[in-house]
């Protein structure tokens, strides 16, 4: 059922010590009498998302019991180990660094990749990086298929269309990331019997933003419930290094910088965030306007668009399946 | 031209199961069809009828269904070519 009330983009604003208190509290009570562990693991990448879990779970648990996670790779900004410290020396709190290079090249991650690639830009060799992308949702009703975009040596920008051999093999050689810093994550979880906190947000999660078994996996998600803006004040009301709270969302995967409008959600996150709100509360296009700034149509082609990755996502959330 | 579309999205996507695909399904709304489906659906497309999809035209008017699919290749191909690969029309 749809109905016509016009919020305004008020509606995600939450009181922050309110919900900092309530999910503190929780995962005190999942991490000692649910899951019976000591502590927490949680990997900061220098994002927003997982400095949050970071400074709640410090908060909940005390900087003694969490243990800071850095996992770079080849291709990993050296911003995101940098403003991770921030979080770790902010909070006092132990960390390591793992470089996950290595694994991966062991398991041909970068080479599987790049092999894909050359599938459709048989040119790209050393020297030339690259990222995927998708078509923004301002742009038209166009269907979300990934092109890839190379920079050569020399600068040089070209994007091609993917053909379903080079997507599929691109992202499943890439997704070798997100399931070695995962790996490693539970290495220092049973080494101190901690359990590893998962960093997604509502629409990360929501939406199948993740890698299953990589990023998806964890032992509790404490911020999957609140929106991205809703994370962004939290962060303000903790105290994050305003340097990361100013970061745009970033995937940090490919070699190319790559936006996670470009990556997935096709539209800037605050639209994302009232969008996903909206249909959730059961408003309808027209009663979002006002709060989006944009037509009924483009609300429609979102709601579409959040339908269409949930089916998706369905498999990521899936547990193994067994006859009853 | 209609069967060989309907033959690739049975064979594709529905593990051989004809069931009740309509010529006017949604393959969106139906679940059929994702975005990587799309980019399969389109490789076959260019293959068999031998023309070039733009990024453009990558919209559901064009292929979200068997009839869309048939009326946008009959717009993309010289009439000759649709006559002689689509004995079924």
């Amino acid at each position: 059922m749809t109905t016509h009330s016009t919020p305004s983009a008020d509606i995600l604003r939450l009181d922050p010590e309110a919900e900092t208190e309530r999910i503190t509290a929780w995962i005190r009570e999942t991490i000692s009498r649910n899951l019976r562990r000591r502590g927490a693991v949680i990997g900061v990448s220098g994002g927003i998302d997982s400095s949050v879990v970071a400074f709640l779970c410090a908060r909940a648990l005390g900087n003694e019991r969490i243990q800071i996670l850095f996992t770079p790779e080849a291709d990993s900004s050296p911003d995101s180990l940098r403003l991770g410290r921030m979080v770790a020396t902010a909070l006092k709190a132990k960390s390591a660094l793992e470089d996950i290079s290595a694994i991966l090249k062991g398991a041909r991650c970068y080479e599987r990749r790049d092999d894909s690639v050359r599938l459709v830009v048989p040119e790209y060799s050393n020297g030339y990086k690259c990222k995927i992308v998708l078509p923004s949702l301002l742009d038209a009703s166009r269907y979300s298929i990934f092109s890839v975009v190379v920079q050569s040596p020399d600068g040089q920008i070209k994007k091609v269309r993917l053909t379903p051999e080079a997507y599929l093999g691109i992202v499943a050689a890439t997704n070798f990331k997100q399931r070695t810093r995962k790996m490693m994550e539970y290495y220092y979880a049973d080494l101190l019997q901690y359990a590893v906190a998962g960093t997604p947000n509502r629409l990360e999660y929501d939406q199948g933003f993740f890698v299953k078994n990589g990023d998806g996996a964890a032992d509790f998600k404490p911020i999957a419930h609140l929106y991205k803006s809703q994370v962004y004040q939290l962060a303000a009301y903790l105290g994050v290094p305003e340097e990361i709270q100013r970061r745009p969302p970033t995937t940090d995967t490919y070699p190319l910088e790559q936006s996670q409008e470009e990556f997935y959600f096709t539209l800037p996150l605050e639209t994302m965030d009232l969008c996903l709100y909206g249909k959730d509360h059961g408003i309808s296009a027209a009663g979002l306007v006002a709060a989006t700034g944009m037509d009924e149509g483009f609300v429609e082609r979102v709601y579409s668009m959040i339908e269409s990755k949930r089916k998706v996502a369905k498999y990521l959330h899936a547990h193994s399946l067994l006859i009853d | 031209m209609l069967q060989k579309i309907r033959a690739f999205v049975i064979e594709n996507y529905l593990f051989g199961e004809e069931g009740k695909l309509g010529n006017d399904d949604s393959f969106l709304e139906s679940g059929i069809i994702d975005s990587t489906g799309v980019l399969e659906l389109v490789r076959f497309l260019e293959a068999t009828f031998g023309i070039k999809v733009a990024d453009e035209e990558l919209v559901p008017d064009n292929l979200d269904s068997l009839n869309k699919i048939v009326a946008f290749l009959q717009a993309k191909l010289p009439s000759s070519a649709t006559v002689a690969s689509s004995p079924s029309l």
